[in-house]
């Protein structure tokens, strides 16, 4: 049987419109073989959650330029929860200050990424994680 | 078991999973699509297609918008909505989404993005099966999106009820439109970005086509009596495509595209030929199945050796693919 394929939701919560970071990332992901959900711009963590839901990713991937992460993370989070998608690995690229990611870590994001930080890099985490998961 | 019954009362993340099994074909998928089966049968399934860039997203998503706000006891409605994936990696990127955003917050929509796997029809090998769990778990539409397809990706018209085909101003001339394939599968034609420049050309080059497509099936009056050309089919069966005219963009033609899909749909319950679609594609699908199977337990009795053996000797040009083929059914296999 062929290995199963990673599924991955890229989406862009909150109110900026540069999507450049993430669409980079899904390509890349893409190049690693995995299957990536692009929702585009805009989108509020309601949504976010559905999406995952009705797609049955493995991970989410976040871009968040906006500062909001604080606010935007736990309630995605929370929103997986509830829809009994506790298993989704999040991961959140963007600009984040070094003194939110230990709380963001805390509260079960599984990878941050600021700017400059290599897609290869993204893609291995991912990856691990996978491998992770599956094992156990 | 318990996965059937979760399906059957709505959960949807129980949902979302067995698409997953299903979509990559595991024993679990298999079982569970086995009990639900007799739970099939009842959606309407609307195939969508046409070349990259006409809108066919949007216009699913205009679609699904019609269904679910015009009517009072809407069905629920289930969008598969399927993207290329990679030759080289396998990978994909599935952006239909993007253009689906009016669609969030509504609980009676479930959309599924889907890689096309290496498939070259237009649809995944398991878009079918995929389409099946919906239809048992009371989906009563189904929107089958395709990938951007050229001329010959047809496959989704096996598999739906309607077959939508979307056209959009300046993509190509009137020799285009004659050429065998995507054309000849559409129920409905949908111009679509119709507000565009060249629609109008548009319009006249599939008028045409359609006149030439559908010669038989033309009435005429002859010393005063009523002829049509095709004398031994009643006029019920035939079906001709309408042509609608849309932008989808502003939710413009949405309700005459739905009004025209929906008389395809009457219009094929009462000619028969919904359960002769339903039948033909049951079979197509119960074949291939049967065909894999086949291939299987053949290979189980060849040694990979002695197989590896055979490709051997036709690359030497010892034996052709054909001869080869012979030897092996016949049980030469040293």
């Amino acid at each position: 049987m062929t290995e199963k394929k990673i599924r991955v939701l890229v989406a862009k919560p909150g109110l900026d419109g540069h999507d450049r970071g993430a669409k980079v990332v899904a390509r890349a992901l893409r190049d690693a073989g995995m299957e990536v959900i692009y929702t585009g711009l805009r989108q509020t963590p309601e949504m976010i959650a559905e999406a995952a839901l009705q797609e049955d990713v493995d991970v989410v991937g976040l871009s968040i330029l906006s500062g909001a992460h604080m606010a935007l993370a736990p309630r995605i989070l929370e929103l997986l929860k509830k829809n009994g998608q506790d298993q989704v690995k999040v991961f959140i690229g963007g600009i984040i200050p070094d003194e939110d990611m230990p709380r963001l870590k805390e509260m079960g994001i599984t990878g941050i990424y600021g700017p400059g930080a290599s897609t290869d890099d993204i893609v291995k985490d991912v990856r691990e994680v996978m491998k992770e998961l599956r094992n156990t | 078991m318990s996965l059937t019954k979760s399906i059957l009362e709505g959960n949807r993340l129980a949902l979302a999973r067995l698409l997953t099994q299903v979509e990559n074909d595991l024993p679990e998928g298999r079982a569970t699509l086995s009990e639900l089966f007799p739970h099939t049968g009842k959606a309407h399934l609307i195939g969508v297609t046409g070349a990259p860039g006409t809108g066919k997203s949007s216009l699913v998503n205009q679609l699904a918008l019609h269904y679910r706000k015009n009517s009072n006891t809407p069905a629920n409605v289930a969008i598969v909505a399927v993207d290329p994936s990679s030759p080289f990696t396998g990978g994909a990127v599935l952006g239909d989404r993007v253009r689906m955003r009016d669609l969030a917050g509504d609980e009676g929509v479930f959309i599924r993005s889907m890689a096309s796997r290496g498939s070259l029809g237009g649809i995944a090998q398991k878009t079918a099966s995929l389409v099946q769990v919906f239809d048992a778990a009371g989906y009563g539409i189904i929107l089958i999106e395709t990938v951007g397809a050229g001329q010959s990706e047809v496959d989704v018209a096996r598999l739906a009820h309607t077959t939508v085909v979307v056209e959009a101003p300046g993509l190509g001339d009137e020799i285009q439109a004659i050429k065998a394939g995507i054309l000849e599968i559409a129920d409905v034609l949908v111009i679509n970005k119709a507000d565009r420049p060249g629609a109008e050309n548009t319009e006249r080059a599939l008028r045409s086509t359609l006149e030439l497509a559908h010669p038989t099936k033309r009435i005429f009056r002859h010393h005063g009596r009523t002829m049509s050309t095709s004398s031994e089919t009643p006029d019920s069966t035939i079906w001709i495509p309408p042509i609608v005219k849309t932008v989808a963009t502003e939710a413009k033609g949405i309700g005459e595209l739905a009004e025209a899909i929906a008389k395809h749909a009457a219009h094929l319950r009462q000619s028969g030929d919904w359960a002769a679609r339903d039948r033909a594609r049951l079979g197509s699908e119960m074949e291939a199945l049967l065909r894999e199977a086949l291939m299987d337990r053949f290979m189980e009795n060849v040694p990979p050796t002695a197989y590896q053996a055979i490709v051997e000797s036709v690359a030497n040009r010892n034996i052709s693919p054909s001869e080869a083929v012979k030897s092996l059914l016949n049980g030469n296999r040293k």
